[in-house]
């Protein structure tokens, strides 16, 4: 039997669908986990990758640790702090905020401090402050690449969501964790493909939010250049 | 952190060690196999582009964890069921970088050897492709440093790596463990990318003392963070 046939028969049982380990309570503590780090992440990433870049400071420790942030398996450091805290609610949001933070800090620090130098001294000739440099015009300008770090992010958070599962959190990694605990291979195909209709739909749903928060003027300057 | 831990346990250290450089290796490379032709297609026929690209970024948003169970019913619980995901996740990183590489050949070199009677292929074999190299170069260190880093989460499904110290450090309540699987796969990423920029160096003779050599932690031309 293929994959699809296990997740059918799993997922079309209605018993999947009600109560307390249900799929609709699962997917919405799947997106709970995965939002509220990102939430944070965001608030502490974006400003800081603003400041840095507009000053065009810090680059090189930005590049570093976005360079380690890839290295470091996110199984071993979420194990290391349930380990160290216990299961309580910092032990799966502190791993989940450091580890969304470099692909948004990286991409906003970078969107910033690449805008065109020409356009920052047309800017500053005008006679525009700091604040209207940053906010009229580096800000502007950086959108596609500070969304392509939020969807970065947002993919990262879900990812690793679904990996919390093994330290003993909800959400949708408990069905393929469980099910191989269980060697109920029904249950883990059935989690992952709902665990895949969500990635994507995360995905979709942050490539249209680009679209939308992209400025008019960036998006004809790309058509032009095509 | 019992050190003493380390040389008592050597003789299972090192076999994890080896099994996650392994999985942390093939994938990139079977990457490199199947990315070369197909970047050199799609900067060839530039509708192609495109749609390579946007399956390579839905790809990207799925969560290992949920391809290695989908992979289950056809693969089994081998080397395999890891080593296809993370050459899929590779591929998104490394199409990119050989199309913008091949893109990055400017127009007068191009000109230059037609003018000299290079063919097309030997124009692409003996210029541009070397050319790319360092563009390559940079999405293979990111493609690798990834890789050895997720091949730990082939242990959820009982694939070997160095995955199974976070677990079993996680059922024995045992930190020691965690920090050496930690260690180890920062040390083992670490060290493959320090090889990939020696070679780079010695691949683009070239490019030496024109600036200054890049240090081992930070990447090649592409930052940004897909």
């Amino acid at each position: 039997m293929s994959f699809l046939t296990f997740a059918w028969d799993w997922l079309k049982s209605p018993q999947q669908w009600h109560g307390a380990g249900g799929i609709p309570i699962r997917v919405l503590e799947h997106l709970y986990y995965a939002g509220l780090p990102l939430l944070i992440a965001t608030a502490i990433a974006v400003p800081l990758g603003l400041l840095l870049g507009h000053h065009g400071r810090g680059g090189f420790v930005v590049i570093n640790v976005t360079n380690i942030w890839r290295a470091v398996p996110t199984l071993g450091l979420l194990i290391l702090v349930v380990v160290l805290l216990g299961l309580g609610v910092l032990s799966w949001l502190i791993p989940l905020v450091v580890l969304a933070i470099p692909p948004i800090l990286i991409n906003t620090y970078e969107g910033v401090g690449g805008v065109d130098p020409e356009l920052k001294d047309a800017a500053r000739g005008m006679g525009m402050t700091d604040w209207q440099l940053l906010w009229k015009v580096e800000v502007p300008v950086a959108v596609p690449l500070i969304m392509l770090g939020l969807r970065t992010g947002a993919i990262f958070v879900v990812a690793t969501a679904t990996i919390a599962a093994e330290i003993g959190v909800g959400g949708l990694g408990r069905y393929i964790i469980d099910g191989l605990a269980a060697n109920n291979y029904g249950e883990v195909a059935g989690g992952a493909a709902v665990i895949v209709v969500l990635a994507l739909v995360v995905q979709a749903a942050f490539t249209g939010l680009r679209r939308l928060v992209v400025p008019r003027g960036l998006r004809l300057q790309a058509r032009g250049s095509r | 952190m019992q050190w003493s831990w380390i040389p008592q346990n050597w003789s299972i250290i090192w076999p994890y060690t080896l099994d996650n450089l392994l999985l942390g290796l093939v994938p990139p490379l079977l990457g490199l196999v199947i990315a070369v032709p197909v970047g050199i297609a799609c900067v060839a026929r530039r509708w192609l582009y495109p749609p390579v690209l946007s399956l390579t970024s839905a790809l990207y948003a799925l969560p290992s964890l949920a391809l290695f169970v989908v992979l289950i019913a056809y693969t089994g619980l081998g080397n395999l069921t890891v080593i296809i995901p993370l050459t899929l996740f590779s591929l998104c990183v490394l199409i990119p970088n050989v199309v913008d590489g091949l893109r990055s050949v400017a127009e007068p070199v191009r000109q230059a050897a037609t003018a000299m009677g290079f063919t097309q292929l030997r124009r692409l074999v003996q210029v541009e492709l070397p050319l790319a190299v360092p563009v390559v170069i940079a999405g293979l260190r990111v493609a690798v440093v990834s890789s050895i880093s997720l091949a730990s989460l082939g242990q959820l499904i009982g694939v070997s790596s160095l995955g199974y110290f976070f677990i079993d450090g996680l059922q024995r309540d045992f930190p020691t463990e965690i920090y050496v699987g930690l260690g180890l796969t920062i040390i083992l990423a670490l060290v493959c990318d320090l090889i990939l920029v020696t070679a780079r160096t010695l691949l683009t003779p070239w490019a030496r003392g024109r600036r200054v050599a890049p240090s081992p932690l930070t990447p090649g031309p592409p930052v940004v963070v897909r």
